[in-house]
C-alpha cells in the first residue's frame, strides 16, 4: 500500500487541507474509489476506510492481480467533515458541483480540479455519494444516461437494485458525470444510510466493491454472488407526497414488501398530537427509500416504492 | 395591493408566504408589466433598498403610472429572516431550482409558483447583491442566447456594465433562464455586497427602472438619462485575479475604478508573522468592477475581476456617468 497526498491546499490557521489516496498494485489504472465529498457522508468515508482496511490484507497476501492498480479516496472533504459542515467551510460551495474542477478557478474548483487530474485515467471508477434530502435507501447503483453507461458492469456488484435515471443540468457537474465523460466507467453506490453509521450496510457495500473487483478479475477472493439486480428507471419508481407539513412517523423500514392501501406513515400535529395525514402506500412493492428527518415539510418525497413487476 | 402567491404550511405553526406587491394606474391601464424581483438569496440585501424607494416613488407619483408594477422583495424569506444565502433546512440554492415542478418538493413547488406569476411581464428585473465576500460594480449579466432582446432594455437601466457571458448547463436552472426560454424578457442585476445596503447604488438602480418603465410605457414622470454603460461580449475582455496564498486581504485599490498593469489590487498578509504572503497585482490595465470585500481568503478565492479597456472620457461616459 502507498499513502499518497493527491491534493494538498495550505490554509492560514488550520492545518493543511489534504486529499489523501490509497493505492494498491502496480499496473494500469484499473479501478478508483472515493469517499466523501461532503462534511456529513459518514457512512461513506466510513465503508472506504474498510475498503482500505480490506485491500491491505488482501495486498499483503498477495491476493491482488499483476498488472493493476487499484486506488481508494477515503475522504476528498476532510475539512468540512471535522467541523460538522456539509459544503466548503468558507462559501459553502458543494466539491460534488464544481468537476471538472478548474486548477486556476475558485477554492473549490481547484480541489474538484486536483482531485480529477489524480482520479482520470482509471479504468473504473466507484464513488459513494449522498442523497440531497435525508433517509435511508435500499443498497443500490445509480447510474445517469449518459450514453456511455454499462449497466451490465453495474450487475457484477451484486447489489439488489440499479437505479438508472436521466441527467439534469447540475448533474453535468458531479464527478460520476465527468467521469464517464472522460472514458472511466463510473458507478455511484449508494447505501442506506449518510449521516449515521450502519455497520452492517457498510459490511454489504464492501462485499459488493470485492464482488465487482473479483469479476474484473483485480483481486482473488472468494466472494458471494450477492443478488441478481433488478434495474429499473428512476421515473418507475412510486413516490409518496405527503399534502400536510408536520412530525413524520414512519410504519415501515427500507425492504420491506409492502401492499396497495397499505399504511405507510403518518404526518402528526405537533401541538396536539392528532393525525393529520396517513400515507398509504399506493402500489404493492418494495420499499426503496424513507425520509428519516423527524419533521417533513408539505409536497416532499418521503418513501419511494419499487413497484411489484 | 399585497398579494400572496405561493404559500406552503410548515411543521409547526407557521405557513410559508410568498407575496408582492402590485401598483395599478389610476388611470388609463396599456396593459404593461414590469416585475421587480429579489431575495432569492437571503443574504443579498441591496435589492431590499430598492423595493422600498421604487414602492415610495411611486405611491408618492401614482399618476405617472400608465401599466403594471409589480414588486417581489423576498422570493426567499425563510432565508433573508434568518441569514441564509439558500433555503434553509435544505441546503440548496434557490437559484438551482427553478423551473420548479408542480411534483416536486416543497423548494420545485415555490419555484414553480414563482415562474408561474412572473411569467408574461413585459419585463422583469432579478436583481442581486454579489454574494458577502465580493463587491461588484451596478452591471447586468445577460446569456448570449438573448442578447439581441435583452441588451437594448439593459441599456436602458442606468448600470455601469453589461457582462454577456456564454452559456452553461448550471445556469439553465436560473430565474432568469428559465423565464427567458419562456418568452418572458428578465435581466439579472448584480450589484454591491451581500448582507449590506448601499443607498447610492440602490437610487442609480431605481432611477434605471423608471426609465426603464419609461420606455416600455409604464411611467410617464421624468426620469434621468441612463448612463452609456461598458458593454463585454468576449470572455476574453475579463481578467480574473485569484489569490495563490490564504490569509488576510487587505485591500489598497478602490472599486469602480481603472487599473494600470502592474498595480497592487491589496495584499494577502499573514497577521501572525507580520508579513506579506502576496501582493495581488494585476497583468492588464482596466476597469476594477469586481474586488474582494470579505477579508479572509484563501488560495483560489477571488479577489478581483477587470475589464480589460482604456479610460474613458467624460464624454464617453455621459452626463451620469459615475467612472
Amino acid at each position: 500500500m502507498e499513502k499518497k497526498v493527491v491534493y494538498e491546499l495550505e490554509s492560514l490557521y488550520r492545518d493543511n487541507f489534504r486529499v489523501t489516496g490509497f493505492s494498491f498494485g502496480q499496473g494500469e489504472k484499473s479501478l478508483c474509489i472515493l469517499g466523501n465529498t461532503r462534511g456529513n457522508e459518514y457512512q461513506q468515508i466510513f465503508i472506504c476506510s474498510q475498503i482500505v482496511k480490506k485491500l491491505k490484507e488482501l495486498e499483503e497476501a498477495g491476493r491482488i492481480c499483476e498488472g493493476h492498480e487499484i486506488m481508494v479516496i477515503p475522504s476528498v472533504n476532510p475539512y468540512s467533515m471535522n467541523i460538522e459542515k456539509r459544503f466548503w467551510p468558507t462559501d459553502n460551495t458543494d466539491i460534488n458541483r464544481m468537476f471538472p474542477g478548474y486548477l486556476l478557478g475558485e477554492t473549490t474548483q481547484r480541489i474538484a480540479g486536483g482531485v480529477f487530474e489524480a482520479v482520470t485515467g482509471y479504468r473504473y471508477g466507484i464513488q459513494f455519494p449522498s442523497f440531497y434530502m435525508t433517509g435511508n435507501f435500499a443498497p443500490h447503483v445509480r447510474l445517469m444516461k449518459t450514453g456511455f453507461e454499462h449497466i451490465e458492469k453495474a450487475e457484477e456488484f451484486g447489489l439488489p437494485y440499479i437505479v438508472t435515471r436521466e441527467p439534469k443540468p447540475y448533474d453535468t457537474t458531479t464527478l460520476n458525470y465527468n467521469w464517464q465523460i472522460w472514458d472511466t466507467q463510473a458507478f455511484s453506490l449508494y447505501s442506506t444510510t449518510t449521516e449515521s453509521i450502519d455497520e452492517d450496510a457498510a459490511e454489504n457495500m464492501v462485499n459488493a466493491v470485492m464482488c465487482f473487483m473479483n469479476k474484473e478479475g483485480l483481486i482473488l477472493k472468494k466472494v458471494p454472488e450477492g443478488y441478481r439486480s433488478q434495474i429499473i428507471d428512476d421515473s418507475e419508481l412510486a413516490v409518496v407526497r405527503p399534502s400536510r407539513a408536520g412530525i413524520f412517523q414512519s410504519k415501515i423500514h427500507v425492504n420491506q414488501r409492502v401492499e396497495k392501501g397499505q399504511k405507510l406513515a403518518q404526518i402528526i400535529n405537533p401541538y396536539d398530537g392528532s393525525c393529520r395525514e396517513e400515507l398509504l402506500s399506493p402500489v404493492d412493492g418494495v420499499i426503496f427509500f424513507v425520509h428519516n428527518h423527524p419533521m417533513t415539510y408539505a409536497n416532499t418525497a418521503v418513501l419511494k416504492i419499487v413497484p411489484s413487476e | 395591493m399585497v398579494e400572496t402567491f405561493a404559500s406552503i404550511e410548515m411543521p409547526v405553526d407557521e405557513c410559508l408566504e410568498i407575496r408582492k406587491k402590485r401598483f395599478l394606474p389610476e388611470g388609463p391601464d396599456n396593459k404593461k408589466r414590469i416585475s421587480i424581483v429579489t431575495g432569492i438569496h437571503g443574504d443579498e440585501l441591496e435589492g431590499q433598498y430598492v423595493c422600498y424607494e421604487l414602492a415610495r416613488r411611486i405611491q408618492e407619483h401614482k399618476e405617472y403610472l400608465t401599466g403594471t408594477v409589480d414588486i417581489y422583495p423576498a422570493m426567499n424569506p425563510l432565508g433573508i429572516d434568518s441569514i441564509t444565502r439558500g433555503i434553509p433546512g435544505f441546503d440548496l440554492d434557490m437559484n438551482r431550482t427553478f423551473p420548479g415542478s408542480m411534483d416536486g418538493s416543497m423548494t420545485e413547488y415555490l419555484a414553480m409558483e414563482i415562474v408561474r406569476d412572473l411569467e408574461g411581464s413585459d419585463l422583469c428585473l432579478d436583481i442581486h447583491a454579489s454574494n458577502i465576500y465580493l463587491t461588484e460594480l451596478p452591471q447586468i449579466r445577460i446569456n448570449e442566447l438573448h442578447k439581441e432582446k435583452l441588451v437594448p432594455l439593459a441599456k436602458e437601466c442606468n448600470v455601469d456594465f453589461i457582462w454577456v457571458h456564454g452559456t452553461s448547463t448550471v445556469l439553465e436552472s436560473t430565474l432568469a433562464c428559465s423565464l427567458n426560454s419562456r418568452g418572458t424578457p428578465t435581466l439579472v442585476v448584480e450589484m454591491g455586497v451581500g448582507m449590506r445596503i448601499t443607498k447610492r447604488i440602490g437610487n442609480q438602480m431605481v432611477e434605471g427602472i423608471l426609465n426603464v418603465m419609461k420606455k416600455l410605457g409604464i411611467w410617464t414622470g421624468e426620469t434621468v438619462k441612463a448612463r452609456e454603460p461598458i458593454i463585454s461580449e468576449q470572455v476574453e475582455d475579463v481578467l480574473f485575479l485569484n489569490a495563490s496564498r490564504s490569509g488576510i486581504f487587505i485591500q489598497e485599490t478602490r472599486h469602480n475604478t481603472y487599473v494600470k498593469k502592474g498595480q497592487s489590487i491589496g495584499k494577502v498578509v499573514d497577521p501572525l508573522n507580520g508579513i506579506v504572503l502576496e501582493d495581488v497585482v494585476t497583468e492588464e490595465e482596466g476597469l476594477l468592477f469586481t474586488i474582494r470585500e470579505y477579508p479572509v481568503v484563501e488560495e483560489g478565492s477571488l479577489m478581483a475581476r477587470i475589464l480589460k479597456m482604456e479610460e474613458r472620457t467624460a464624454e464617453e461616459d455621459g452626463e451620469e456617468g459615475s467612472i
